[in-house]
């Protein structure tokens, strides 16, 4: 239990990489990370959404087995996703204003983030149980939390840097990201079972 | 049959769970309601919406929050002028003073030409090739006072130009300038300036001190052919006595000044100008330049 617990986490944060390794997310990746407290700010929220997304999604998968209908996973995990983050939109703009502030467009942003969609499945393909799913979940979102800031301090610096005209802004950034994602290969060997 | 069973089974799940859901969004939104004030969304349609932050607040938003809070004087926002500043009035039902148009002004003047063999002619005179970061802030800590031989002028790595959020200001000859007509006088650009350099003046003024150089008089002429030496030339030829010199730099005090125009005449710097040549932002008198660069 212990070293499955373990292979979860190191899977989601390192060799399996949601953005890094398995290119979910791309969008938000390439987006929110023109600063460091943006970039932090989004990870946070993502966390927040994928393990309750976790959760939920458990439950309905549950009804989905029952019934014998898996293959309408996809459209109702969506369906749970969109609807979650709106309660938590709302929840948040009620009772910690402060906190919703902060995240700002981001929360609404995450409905459409494939990562999310991406997390759930894997739940669903790996046969996790509740709290293995939660964990993955959380784990998930922190290993996006750790892309999305590695890859916006890198992005702090390049901005600043004088590089060929042609190059500046977005392109020399995909080129940036492309490198922080073979650097992650170097992990995909790593498991512990 | 099989088979309809089947769909029928997947048609009722989802749309069970798309009405729970629906249910629940609905539940939420009563339990979650936050009141917001309408007045709220009027103060937002009034501003302009570029969020330049040259109030001082997080966006437009930001701002009209504050003001709907009392905590926000109306008029504060520069690129929306007076009008905006009535209209925000009008809502909160208070009065507000005219507000007066103001634009950026880079006070200095040392751009750098060059004859045909590359020996700089005119302008502030470079001590060393700065090879670094393209950022004013950056360059400013590069050998005790940065590449430029004076310690005041514009270093025209153009950090001014990033943070402009109109457009409005370009570095030429290697001094930043600022297109009077696009400037909405949010100051953006004078926050990042790490030389101070930027400040508000009201446009269409006949004479600005387009200098800052407040060393010696020599020094100042050994590091650039437009500094201001604080002669006191215009401080004596001022009919009203709107000019004063302090450390080796002349200021003009625009309550006092009549826009005459007559400091600019004997300045033997000719650092005083029309603020219009100054932005270059009416091409009829702008003067003439053997740059091609020159474009607004």
């Amino acid at each position: 239990m212990v070293t499955e617990i373990l292979g979860i986490i190191i899977a989601a944060l390192l060799s399996q990489n949601f953005i890094l390794v398995k290119f979910y997310g791309i969008c938000p990746f390439m987006g929110v990370s023109k600063k460091i407290d943006t970039a932090l700010g989004m990870g946070m929220a993502v966390t927040f959404v994928m393990a309750l997304a976790s959760a939920a999604c458990w439950a309905v998968n549950w009804l989905l087995v029952k019934l014998n209908i898996t293959y309408m996973q996809t459209v109702a995990f969506i369906l749970v996703i969109a609807t979650l983050v709106q309660v938590v939109e709302m929840f948040l703009k009620k009772s910690i204003p402060a906190l919703y502030k902060a995240l700002g467009v981001f929360l609404p942003l995450i409905t459409t983030n494939c990562a999310v969609l991406g997390v759930v499945l894997v739940n669903v393909q790996n046969n996790y149980n509740f709290l293995l799913s939660v964990l993955n979940g959380a784990a998930g979102g922190l290993g996006f939390t750790l892309a999305i800031v590695l890859f916006a301090s890198v992005r702090e610096r390049v901005n600043k840097a004088d590089c060929p005209e042609c190059f500046k802004g977005f392109p020399i950034a995909l080129i940036a990201a492309g490198l922080l994602a073979l650097a992650f290969m170097g992990f995909s060997g790593l498991s512990i079972s | 049959m099989e088979i309809l069973m089947q769909v029928l089974i997947a048609v009722a799940v989802l749309g069970g769970l798309g009405l729970a859901f629906g249910l629940v969004l609905a539940a939420a939104s009563k339990i979650f309601y936050v009141e917001t004030d309408p007045r709220l969304d009027q103060l937002n349609e009034c501003l302009p919406g570029a969020n330049c932050g040259g109030c001082g607040y997080a966006g437009c938003g930001g701002y009209a929050e504050a003001v709907l809070n009392g905590e926000a004087p109306v008029g504060k926002c520069a690129s929306g002028g007076n009008e905006c500043a009535q209209a925000m009035a009008a809502i909160m039902g208070i009065k507000a003073e005219a507000v007066t148009r103001k634009v950026a002004l880079v006070r200095c003047s040392g751009e750098k030409t060059y004859d045909k063999d590359g020996n700089q002619i005119k302008g502030a005179k470079v001590k060393a090739n700065y090879e670094g970061f393209r950022d004013c802030l950056a360059a400013s800590k590069v050998g005790g006072s940065g590449p430029l031989s004076c310690k005041f002028g514009c270093l025209g790595y153009g950090t001014c130009t990033k943070a402009c959020k109109y457009g409005a200001i370009k570095v030429v000859n290697g001094v930043a300038k600022v297109d009077e007509d696009l400037c909405v006088g949010c100051m953006a650009c004078a926050a990042v300036c790490p030389r101070q350099l930027i400040v508000p003046v009201e446009p269409n003024r006949n004479v600005v001190i387009a200098c800052n150089s407040m060393a010696k008089g020599a020094v100042t002429t050994r590091s650039c052919t437009v500094g201001c030496i604080g002669c006191g030339l215009c401080k004596k030829i001022c009919p009203n006595d709107a000019i004063t010199v302090e450390k080796g730099l002349a200021r003009i005090d625009y309550t006092k000044c009549d826009n005459c125009g007559l400091c600019a005449t004997v300045c033997p710097k000719q650092l005083i100008k029309d603020s219009k040549v100054e932005t270059l932002s009416d091409p009829a008198i702008k003067q003439p330049t053997n740059s091609p660069e020159v474009k607004v």
